[in-house]
């Protein structure tokens, strides 16, 4: 179907059943059980979050995953799209369609320069490269671009780039009938707007902005996998396994790789881009440093080189971290009751760092377990626990042809 | 001219610590061939020692000072740190004033170990996966740590003083025949660049002038001859590994009346001191120390408000900008070693 074999029709469609009943599969606890409060995950703005940065993190890999050059900076493209977004509701109107195309534009022009000059080098200086110019964009954005004194304020520094009242909007109006601003929206519905369903005692909310974001985001699969099915995405991994011999033979891997780069810049600006549709705030912190480390701990997690591994590790690092950051010591103690009092409250002191605001703490520690011992993340141990239980069946003949290592 | 001079001068402190730290990550990219993304928060550990020292040497007990009453008659409890008690109170509050200084030596034994549990333990096990792998392992160890210190000292940052003596100014201006407080600086700043330059030196004579710094030297240019030749070249660059360690601890603990230590400072300087090794030229120690110096006088250049009229928002692109003209104009930065990360 749709040009893709069996396997990955499979994988595609997977995905869109996920991202159609996510409402449903991340809501299994009933509303108002302690239980929600701490695991469902099934509210707009979190799920708005699980999409957009599998956008983000899918668009990583494939520059990442499939060349091998380690992006540094890659924030930089999110904060770029956020930004332009903001701008075209500013200056145009609350669609969301114009603001993403302009943020993918833009961004992906960013990408074309910052790759063009970044490309030049490979390893770890390209990796510096683009940490280099996502600071500097940082850094612009928060001084120069961003005084509101000066006469080139684009982003309008540390309170964050926002609509106002008094702004163009040449088309849709400044104001809205209410007197209050406008909300951005796709063709009259907006982004806010969510229907609820009420089974029993579940409450399950259904909101558009969700499933525009995770049609997009079907899109944007579904382009990756026929990127990393092309002989286009095949080049790409020639150059990963080894750019020099592709030199040799008279290749010139130098457009691949731009074009890789520039791609998942504009994956990234899409994201931002879908960012400010949610909510049309733009702040410059998406653009610092740690937040493009964030990106390669998702694209770690989840499994560089596959093709839902992205999606599921961004899934994963924005579940967890929304769940540890809820849990506190009382929580902790509650669970833990039917532990003896010593015991209980020592586990709990340990626990007290790793849960709460050091949730950081653990997806450090847990980001550092993954790259030790299982550099293909999440996915890669799925799939050696189902290897695990295959293998009891049959032989382990089909394991071994899975294992070839390329000639040198 | 003044102007020139002062910030030159300026310049000078925050490019001792960019140097230090840039020799440290240059001697372990050297030696063992790992970019070490931990770095910056080895110095933010060292910034800490100095702030746990200053707290143990405050800790404190309370006693009853008969000589003095409260309001209502009753004898006063004052605090009273150990060390003071058994010092007497001159030599003690001497000692807690030096705390800074002294925490040199306390933290010299605790960095090395950290270095030394660094390589030994997570390290080692990185030198034959890609340079990504390597990148990202001390990126998330550089996290983990950086956590651990924000979950015991909190986040907000801890000022830690210099010694008393050292907390004036100096007025260069006299010094130099111009008038009064048109170059002042002040002195613990002094004290930074003089310190750093000491460490860098040491560092060039451990190198240079003795069997063990020649052993690995020769390590740095041809591994493989030296293991042939018998020589157990892991275990000496183990040695180094915690000697960069300490250099960047010891960067930090001087650091800390500077700016107070936050949990974040090591990140901060982290990425500064990458382009700094970058634009000295990747394995190449004079190359860290000059680029070092010469970006922190020229970040304190652009920050002049001259230059800020005619390029707005230059101070903050600067370092950025040289670095970027440098790698794609002199790939192998100002002192590169031909054939080091040459790819």
């Amino acid at each position: 179907m749709l040009g893709l074999n069996k396997k990955d029709t499979t994988l595609l469609i997977i995905v869109a059943i996920m991202a159609l009943f996510a409402p449903f599969i991340l809501n299994p606890f009933p509303e108002g059980s302690s239980m929600a409060q701490m695991f469902n995950a099934g509210y707009p703005d979190l799920m708005q979050r699980f999409v957009i940065f599998g956008i983000l993190v899918i668009g990583f890999n494939i520059l990442f995953g499939l060349t091998g050059y380690l992006s540094f900076g890659h924030a930089a493209f999110l904060g770029i799209g956020s930004y332009s977004a903001v701008w075209m509701f500013k200056l145009i109107g609350m669609n969301v369609i114009p603001a993403i195309l302009l943020s993918m534009v833009v961004s992906g022009v960013f990408a074309l320069l910052i790759g063009y000059v970044s490309l030049r080098r490979s390893g770890i200086y390209f990796s510096i490269l683009t940490l280099a110019f996502a600071q500097m964009c940082y850094n612009l954005a928060y001084s120069v671009l961003g005084n509101p004194a000066s006469s080139y304020n684009l982003t309008n520094g540390e309170t964050g780039l926002q609509l106002s009242l008094n702004d163009p909007r040449i088309l849709g109006g400044a104001v809205s009938s209410e007197g209050s601003l406008p909300v951005t929206n796709f063709f009259g519905i907006a982004m806010r707007d969510s229907v609820q369903l009420e089974i029993g005692s579940w409450l399950f909310t259904f909101n558009a902005g969700y499933y525009l974001c995770a049609f997009i985001m079907l899109i944007s699969f579904y382009v990756s996998i026929r990127i990393f099915r092309s002989p286009f995405g095949l080049m790409l991994r020639a150059v990963k396994s080894n750019q020099q011999r592709m030199n040799y033979t008279g290749l010139n891997t130098k457009p691949y790789t731009l074009a890789a780069f520039v791609i998942s810049g504009i994956y990234a600006g899409l994201a931002g881009g879908l960012l400010s549709s949610m909510d049309p705030l733009a702040g410059a912190e998406r653009m610092h440093w740690t937040a493009s480390g964030e990106i390669v701990i998702m694209a770690i997690l989840g499994g560089v080189g596959t093709l839902i591994g992205p999606i599921v590790g961004a899934g994963f690092n924005e579940y967890f971290k929304n769940i540890l950051s809820k849990i506190n010591d009382s929580v902790l103690h509650q669970w833990l009751s039917f532990m003896p009092d010593g015991l209980e409250d020592a586990i709990v002191g340990v626990l007290h760092f790793f849960v709460g605001k050091g949730w950081h703490l653990s997806l450090g520690v847990l980001f550092m377990v993954v790259i030790i011992f299982l550099p293909g993340g999440l996915v890669e141990g799925g799939q050696r626990i189902s290897r695990l239980f295959r293998r009891k069946k049959t032989d382990d003949d089909a394991d071994k042809a899975s294992h070839s290592t390329p000639a040198e | 001219m003044d102007a020139i001079l002062l910030q030159i001068l300026n310049g000078l402190d925050k490019g001792s610590a960019y140097a230090l730290i840039a020799l440290g990550l240059t001697l372990i990219f050297g030696t063992l061939g790992v970019v070490n993304f931990a770095h910056g928060a080895l110095f933010m550990i060292g910034a800490f020692c100095a702030v746990t020292l200053s707290k143990i040497l405050n800790a404190s007990y309370e006693v009853i000072d008969e000589t003095k009453t409260d309001f209502l008659g009753n004898p006063l409890k004052v605090k009273l740190t150990y060390i003071e008690s058994w010092f007497g109170p001159e030599t003690g509050a001497a000692i807690i004033d030096w705390a800074v200084p002294l925490a040199i030596l306390f933290s010299i034994p605790i960095m090395i170990a950290i270095g030394f549990i660094m390589e030994r333990g997570l390290i080692k096990h990185f030198y034959k996966r890609p340079h990504a792998d390597q990148i990202l392992v001390t990126f998330g160890l550089a996290i983990v740590l950086q956590e651990v210190i924000k979950a015991i000292y909190g986040a907000n940052p801890i000022p830690t003083g210099a010694p008393e003596v050292f907390r004036g100014s100096f007025d260069f201006g006299v010094l130099l025949g111009y008038e009064a407080n048109a170059i002042i600086y002040p002195y613990w700043r002094m004290v930074y660049f003089a310190f750093s330059a000491l460490i860098i030196g040491g560092v060039f004579a451990f190198l240079q002038f003795t069997t063990f710094g020649m052993v690995v030297r020769a390590g740095m240019a041809d591994r493989e001859t030296v293991e042939l030749l018998g020589i157990n070249i892991d275990r000496r660059f183990t040695i180094m590994f915690g000697v960069a360690a300490a250099v960047a601890g010891l960067a930090g603990v001087m650091y800390a009346p500077i700016n107070s230590p936050n949990y974040h400072m090591g990140m901060d300087f982290l990425v500064l001191s990458f382009v700094v090794v970058v634009v000295g030229g990747m394995g190449s120690l004079p190359g860290a120390v000059l680029a070092g110096f010469l970006l922190g006088i020229l970040e304190s250049f652009a920050s002049m408000n001259e230059v800020k009229n005619i390029f707005p928002g230059i101070d903050q692109i600067i370092i950025y900008l040289v670095a970027i003209i440098i790698i794609l104009t002199r790939p192998r930065g100002l002192m590169g070693r031909k054939g080091v990360m040459e790819d």
